[in-house]
């Protein structure tokens, strides 16, 4: 046999088995080291003054009393920081259209959203700091805000950035096939408007930042929770006018983020310019207040959906509308175009049809900022996407499930493409299916819900197949001009007992990205688990890579990681060759031993190598110099993404006197590829999973019309807790990607991506005998109950 | 602001410290005692991270004066850790991938075990009614009631054969 042993050909090969995650003690034990939990020498702490109004323009801001507050070191305004802190425009170029207005570390001269910061005050503790803020005297002339999405265009409306010209950020329409005839010659055409609420990521641990400019060597280091170290290393150099080779961005434990702490935070850029301009660590933690109108915010979409169906079920055309409201200025520096822009290019992708028209438009608002947050895009592509099929599949009095199947694209149909042009290598949808049908015993639920119905029981099944976007390529945002790297990098050297310490671009946030390089990379290699360390989240000392979002981490990191662990696999072989003197070819690593390749016949342990290269490099020959040292680079190129796919399936009971939604049971199939630790994947669907139904059942940042959030507190913004929400069963289909070795997809958007679509078609096959329609998220016992004609006293 | 001066007990320990009557015990636990496995998450009270002990009895940190907690017995993560006392949970949330970021963990570890002290046999509805106050927002908590379930049904077995 030729060729390379595949990863799971490996003697002892850690690749598909679940093993502890490496560090978990530390976090067990409460000996993690989150930003919020860091101290420094000198450190100040930052309270940022907010606006109150969605939209105002700041006549004055009198510091006086403020300065002399107890402990406090210094009181900053918006147009004061300008000095320390250039702005920026969320755009890029491969967008085409989109526009936004130059955005400052703090509002100049006008606050565009509430919650936006005008004033620093930076004290010995943040009590101090907090005790002196309130001594800050704004005066605000408020100003006409914008809210409704509806009518943001309108031109009555005020224009929030007046340069711009208008409030459309951004505009994007396809036509592909021929529509029109697809819908004139349907035997069906279902409709329906979708509104999806807005919502937020709420990560346990808030946005922190501890930043320390030290003159003495001229040195920014940043102490930052975020998924993107390299990124933000370029970031904080441009915008504080530094080389970035004077800016360290290290990464320790980060307590959840999920897309929220991925992007550029105006506050964030302003600690770490007072830290530049005060000459000393300065410290930001987000409350939760903060949080709620500061954090990014996500989805906002009303999206116009249409699908026309033949009476043998055939699915012929998709078209939909999608309006979505972004706030006042597109973050930066992935933009805020991305999830309408996801939108226009998932509705349909899972079935055959190839008549699609979309038209996605972005609009300006004086409300928080709405960014990229987990799963960006799916939710809603899905959520209009299968809830369109189910109507469909009402309208010619066809099963949910037998629509699917006749339309969902044939296994072996692949490569192929979809209308919006995106290119699938191998998807499963129809083994998904299968699968699915027999775990949920879909059949007998029919059944049983059947015989509750006699009873006044209302239970409903809901389903939504769906595909994810994973392992980005440039074409993500490299190719729109933007810094953020798309290849990973990692290095993996033995130390001189035969011990591994691997240095990745990755960061981690608890997915596992530790646990996944060390599992190939002990794999690669030929060692156990115990003999690997792995760093990550340090700017100074790791390569320059991407870090871990959109689910690149496994796909990407875990391939450059494997190619490294081989390379250096190859270069001890080498050392022992030499030292054995016989080829390198005859020889392995099994368990941390070479061994004559293909048996378990040891040679020399790992530890006697490490030895002679780094103590008696004289008894090896004079042209011999070991290497134990290896990186490896690796980015997709063949795809520009790897989508994978999967199904998702409710079962759930529907309270008609009050509108409450108990949820019973949840399962999902999915299919990234080759699994490099079970439960590790299992349990990102879980978690996925459940951050959907949150956006099903409870999450809404609720705003009235003057702009004001009035759910910011945690009591008032319901999020999943663990008695509402119901054991979740995973199921996998593995289409390893032939792209790289490794072969594995991304599985962090999976759950999301399609818990509230169907949840939503579980709902309204409960109420199938009301004959109501509910296209709505959150779905909260009230809009229920106004569907149901029940709201009352 | 004027400063009172306490005397804390926690895990173990006197602590004789000055502080502001309006700091809440998970600042100073934090802050003061640098006793930093005590997090803070929405500082109302809702999210469950700042779960500590307090003469036995699972308590909010940041709901809890430091000048209330004055002569009564606080106990934290890092205590209990190095008790050994949750040392069977700690490493069943391990095995069981149990936590992801793990900033609600140690407060989740805490709620468990008031559980398993007072409920030896708890079903999984009942686990999940116990925790219901502590917000995860990674796991989708299956993995953590699957955890605790493990736990106690380690903890009976043994109590059996004992």
């Amino acid at each position: 046999m030729s060729g390379p042993l595949s990863p799971l050909d490996r003697p002892n090969s850690y690749i598909g088995r679940t093993v502890p995650r490496p560090n978990l003690e530390r976090l067990v034990e409460g000996r993690g080291t989150y930003v919020s939990d860091m101290t420094l020498p000198r450190m100040g702490h930052v309270v940022f003054v907010r606006s109150p109004y969605a939209h105002a323009r700041i006549v004055d801001i009198d510091t006086g009393a403020a300065k002399q507050g107890e402990g406090v070191i210094a009181v900053v305004t918006g147009a004061e920081l300008v000095e320390q802190c250039s702005p920026w425009v969320g755009v890029l170029s491969h967008l085409k259209g989109l526009k936004s207005a130059p955005q400052h570390a703090m509002a100049v001269d006008r606050a565009c959203w509430q919650g936006e910061a005008v004033c620093a005050v930076v004290a010995n503790s943040r009590a101090q700091a907090e005790d002196a803020a309130e001594l800050v005297q704004v005066q605000y002339q408020e100003l006409e805000p914008v809210t409704d999405m509806r009518t943001a265009l309108e031109p009555h409306i005020p224009v929030i950035h007046a340069e711009l010209g208008d409030n459309l950020a951004f505009e994007r329409s396809l036509d592909a096939g021929e529509v029109d005839k697809a819908f004139s010659e349907a035997d069906a055409v279902a409709e329906a408007e979708f509104v999806f609420g807005r919502h937020t990521g709420v990560t346990l641990e808030a946005r922190a930042v501890l930043a320390d400019w030290n003159p003495g060597e001229r040195r920014l280091t940043v102490y930052q929770g975020t998924q993107a170290p390299h990124m933000m290393q370029n970031i904080f150099a441009k915008h504080l006018a530094l080389e970035e080779a004077q800016v360290r961005v290290v990464c320790k434990d980060v307590g959840g983020s999920f897309g929220i702490k991925v992007h550029v935070y105006a506050d964030e850029m302003a600690t770490a310019a007072l830290s530049k301009r005060l000459k000393r660590p300065v410290k930001f933690v987000a409350d939760r207040i903060e949080s709620f109108v500061t954090d990014i915010h996500a989805r906002d979409h009303i999206c116009k959906g249409r699908i026309a169906v033949k009476q043998d079920g055939t699915i012929t055309a998709f078209a939909i509308d999608d309006l979505t409201g972004i706030g006042p200025y597109s973050m930066y520096p992935r933009t805020s175009a991305i999830e309408a822009n996801q939108v226009v290019n998932l509705v349909g992708g899972p079935y055959q049809a190839r008549n699609y028209r979309a038209r996605a438009r972005v609009v300006f608002q004086n409300k928080n900022v709405m960014c990229q947050y987990r799963a960006v895009g799916h939710p809603i592509a899905c959520s209009v996407t299968e809830g369109l099929v189910d109507l469909a599949a009402r309208a010619i009095g066809m099963d949910p499930l037998e629509i699917r199947s006749r339309n969902l694209i044939k296994d072996d149909a692949y490569p192929t493409d979809s209308p919006s042009g995106l290119k699938f290598e191998s998807l499963s949808h129809h083994a998904s299916l299968a699968k699915l049908k027999q775990m949920m015993d879909y059949d007998g639920l029919r059944a049983e819900q059947k015989r509750l119905r006699r009873q006044g029981i209302y239970r409903g099944i809901g389903l939504a197949s769906f595909i994810e976007v994973t392992n980005p390529s440039a074409a993500f945002y490299g190719v729109g001009g933007a810094r953020i790297s798309s290849q990973d990098g990692v290095s993996v050297r033995m130390d001189a007992t035969g011990a591994i310490i691997v240095q990745t671009s990755l960061t981690e946030q608890g997915q596992g990205s530790e646990a996944l390089t060390a599992q190939v990379v002990a794999s690669a290699l030929g060692v156990t688990l115990d003999k690997v360390r792995v760093i990550l989240g340090d700017t100074d000392n790791t390569p320059y890579g991407g870090g871990t979002w959109a689910s690149r981490g496994a796909g990407i990191g875990g391939e450059a990681a494997w190619q490294a662990g081989k390379a250096l696999r190859m270069n001890i072989l080498e050392v022992a060759g030499t030292i054995l003197q016989t080829v390198p070819d005859m020889l392995d690593i099994d368990q941390g031993v070479v061994v004559d390749k293909g048996t378990t016949r040891e040679r020399i342990g790992l530890d006697e190598v490490a030895r002679i290269a780094y103590f008696r490099p004289d008894t090896l020959p004079a042209d011999f110099q070991a290497e134990l040292l290896a990186t490896r680079h690796y980015v997709p190129r063949q795809y520009p993404f790897a989508f994978t796919n999967g199904i998702q399936a409710s079962w759930l009971e529907v309270d008609t006197e009050t509108g409450f939604i108990t949820l019973l049971n949840h399962w999902c199939v999915e299919d990234c590829g080759t699994i490099i630790n079970p439960q590790l994947v299992d349990e990102q669907i879980r978690g996925g999973v459940v951050q959907g139904l949150g956006a099903a059942l409870f999450e809404h940042c609720r705003y009235d019309e003057r702009g004001q959030l009035t759910n910011g507190t945690m009591a008032d913004y319901l999020v999943p807790m663990a008695s509402e929400m119901p054991d979740i069963e995973v199921g996998h289909v593995v289409s390893p990607t032939l792209e790289s070795e490794l072969g594995a997809k991304g599985a962090g958007e999976a759950g999301t991506a399609g818990a509230a679509a169907c949840v939503a078609n579980a709902v309204n096959d409960a109420l199938e005998p009301f004959d109501v329609t509910i296209t709505e998220i959150p779905l909260t016992p009230s809009l229920i109950l106004n569907a149901l004609g029940r709201r009352g006293g | 602001m004027g400063k009172h001066v306490i005397t804390l007990m926690v895990n173990g320990e006197s602590h004789r410290l000055e502080i502001e009557p309006r700091a809440h015990l998970a600042d100073v636990l934090r802050d003061e005692l640098a006793l930093t496995g005590t997090h803070i998450g929405c500082e109302h009270g809702v999210c469950g991270a700042c779960t500590i002990r307090v003469d036995g009895a699972i308590t909010r940190a940041c709901l809890l004066l430091a000048v209330q907690a004055e002569g009564a017995v606080i106990e934290t993560i890092e205590g209990l850790s190095d008790s050994g006392e949750i040392g069977d949970l700690q490493d069943a949330f391990r095995h069981r991938n149990a936590l992801q970021c793990g900033y609600c963990t140690p407060a989740m570890l805490i709620t468990a075990q008031d559980l398993l002290l007072h409920n030896p046999n708890p079903d999984r509805a009942t686990i999940r009614d116990h925790i219901s106050g502590n917000y995860c927002r990674c796991t989708g908590y299956q993995a953590i009631v699957d955890a605790v379930e493990t736990v106690a049904k380690a903890r009976q077995t043994a109590g059996e054969r004992a």
